[in-house]
């Protein structure tokens, strides 16, 4: 029986001896659900807060004059010799609020990420938990534990002094800093929680399938392509989209290596700039209840919502697979 | 080694079937193209971090002198220590841990002792701190502004100040505030792990000798999971002081030609001092030395501060063995 099942961990009368301790007992009940509850207010207020701030983008007359939702999501004019075209330029005399180069330069840096950190991170929990000696396996563990600790920062700057030179030199790029220099530091970071995530799927994968297979003559690697990997599958799908999700939102790195121009372009050695970098590179700079301002608490509202419904398909997959492995183990 | 259960094969000694069809296939698994394949991803991700930390231990263990950690910026950044930095860093990961460790705890207390499992509220409270875990760094940054900065700071400034501006403004309290929130999951996952080592029979004596839930949990369980707890403490410090996106504007500071003393000031931070550094000095090349060194303390003090938590865990699962 698990413990938290146990009856004597929870529900029991109040045996306190003194009426003074009897009391203090249910004052600290109510302190502690209060304290709990402070964990789901938390994502209320930073729903209502950010909400908050966000809202007059749609709802105040004051905004609308320099920025309305339409127009953010439709084409606006550069220059009169030019075609109508999606520019994020806030700062100008005519300010320029069109949404889709951020969502693009978000999507394109993540895309590299994840491409990038995909076969890497699974491959190595692939190793880890299938054909890994013991030794390897002591020392995969502590390197992903140190990767993941590393700041986001330190990965920034190490694509921007470092690597983006690195990679210029490699690929002959026009832009030191582009959506891809900063989208392998980003797929950097995400490895972590790919391998985390993808490495607990595969072990959860019951031993009898493999020894079924094992006793059908199956090799392990076989045993691995065959039984283990579609087993495991939701779990991987899983690591990735928590992997998409973590990298979406990912600030520091894209801010110091993505080259931060807002481009409408589609090559992936242009420079980009991010949804999360403009959050962070604005803010500071704008004035506090100006159009701007709320259009960047817009973007930030967008954000989160997009890493909350990510986050909520990945443990709906993660779910799913424990409920499979577990129901079909029996 | 040999297993009753499976069936002894009179040629061989070891009748593990996993064992005897590795003989029997050993050229075949050694050609075959997945553990080859797995095992050198496996080992670019450990050259990754080799690299990394290479690179950035070359080119800063030059500059790690007493000087350097001691003094203050000076010349536009380009010579003298990071001084403030780190003292800013310790003060705000110091106020964060105040405010983390009693929310953590108590949430992680609930929902081992007080919740039922199955029931709604608890099952949300667990929804929200998953959730919570995957806020992007930078929405907190925005919330720290739009709540504690807009709503409670400028609250307080017109209550108790008259509308003059003293916490209505980005401040120590409220990045290290933010950086709680951001850090809670870590201590109420680690203290909940404590918790669960603890045997039942702790549990069960306290309340054969008549004490109250409370009593219990207060000198009991909470004493007993004091390594736990210690352990995410040190987690939730060494994931706060390398965060830089929540504090960018809700309280860290350029420079800064003083310490901070009080809640309502400004401060220096480590982390924010290398996106400084690397992205908004006029000559970066002069730089880069100072640079260097201030990433690898950051990096030194993070990793010193997991290796700690590893030990402490690791002592912790030692005693869930016995």
């Amino acid at each position: 029986m698990p413990i938290h099942d146990s009856p004597v961990t929870r529900q029991r009368p109040s045996y306190g001896l003194r009426a003074k301790d009897r009391r203090r007992d249910t004052i600290m009940k109510y302190v502690i659900t209060a304290s709990a509850f402070g964990a789901i207010a938390v994502i209320v207020l930073i729903f209502v807060f950010i909400g908050r701030e966000a809202l007059p983008v749609i709802t105040s007359a004051e905004v609308h004059e320099e920025v309305t939702l339409k127009g953010m999501v439709t084409p606006v004019e550069w220059r009169a010799t030019k075609p109508k075209t999606y520019i994020w330029q806030p700062v100008s005399e005519v300010p320029k609020y069109s949404l889709f180069p951020l969502l693009l330069g978000s999507l394109k840096a993540t895309f590299v990420a994840i491409l990038f950190a995909t076969p890497f991170a699974v491959g190595a929990a692939m190793y880890s938990s299938e054909f890994a000696p013991r030794r390897a396996r002591e020392i995969i563990k502590p390197v992903i534990e140190m990767l993941a600790g590393i700041p986001s920062v330190v990965l920034g700057f190490f694509a921007l002094i470092v690597m983006a030179g690195w990679l210029k030199d490699a690929f002959d790029w026009k832009y030191r800093l582009n959506a891809t220099s900063a989208g392998i530091a980003l797929g950097i970071a995400v490895i972590p929680i790919i391998f985390t995530v993808a490495e607990e799927a595969l072990r959860a994968v019951p031993r009898q399938y493999r020894e079924a297979a094992l006793a059908l003559g199956a090799s392990p690697w076989q045993i691995a392509r065959r039984i283990v990997l579609p087993a495991a599958a939701p779990g991987i799908f899983a690591a990735v989209a928590l992997g998409f999700g973590r990298a979406i939102g990912e600030t520091m790195i894209v801010l110091m290596a993505s080259g931060n121009a807002a481009t409408w372009t589609l090559p992936l050695t242009d420079s980009v700039r991010t949804m999360s970098a403009t959050v962070a590179a604005e803010m500071a700079e704008v004035v506090n209840g100006s159009a701007h301002y709320h259009v960047l608490f817009f973007i930030g509202a967008l954000l989160f919502i997009l890493t909350f419904l990510i986050n909520l398909v990945g443990e709906l997959y993660v779910g799913r697979l424990k409920r499979r492995l577990t129901g079909s183990a029996g | 080694m040999a297993d009753p259960t499976t069936i002894q094969r009179p040629d061989t000694a070891q009748s593990e079937p996993r064992e005897f069809l590795a003989r029997k296939s050993r050229w075949k698994r050694f050609l075959s193209p997945l553990p080859i394949l797995t095992g050198f991803l496996a080992a670019c991700v450990v050259a990754m971090l080799v690299i990394i930390l290479w690179n950035v231990i070359a080119g800063g263990i030059g500059r790690l002198t007493w000087e350097f950690l001691s003094g203050a910026p000076t010349h536009g950044m380009a010579e003298g220590g990071i001084f403030p930095a780190i003292f800013g860093t310790v003060f705000l990961v110091i106020l964060m841990t105040i405010a983390v460790i009693p929310l953590g705890v108590a949430t992680a207390v609930y929902l081992r002792y007080y919740a039922r499992p199955d029931a709604w509220f608890s099952r949300a409270v667990r929804v929200a701190v998953n959730n919570l875990a995957g806020v992007p760094a930078i929405v907190f940054g925005l919330f720290g502004l739009g709540f504690f900065i807009q709503f409670v700071g400028k609250g307080i400034d017109n209550t108790f100040f008259g509308g003059t501006l003293t916490f209505g403004q980005p401040a120590i309290i409220w990045a290290s505030l933010t950086l709680a929130l951001l850090t809670l999951p870590v201590v109420i996952v680690a203290t909940e792990e404590a918790m669960r080592s603890l045997p039942n029979d702790y549990l069960e004596a306290s309340y054969a000798l008549g004490a109250t839930r409370w009593q219990t949990i207060s000198r009991v369980v909470i004493p007993n999971s004091m390594t736990g707890i210690l352990t995410g403490g040190i987690l939730a410090v060494s994931r706060g002081a390398g965060e830089v996106a929540p504090i960018m504007f809700t309280g860290a500071a350029y420079f800064l030609p003083y310490l901070p003393k009080k809640l309502n000031d400004q401060f220096m931070e480590l982390g924010y001092h290398v996106y400084v550094m690397s992205t908004q000095s006029p000559d970066v090349e002069a730089t880069l030395p100072v640079l260097y060194s201030t990433v690898l303390v950051l990096l030194l003090l993070t990793f010193a501060l997991n290796a700690l938590a590893v030990l402490i865990r690791y002592r912790l699962r030692g005693r869930q063995a016995v």
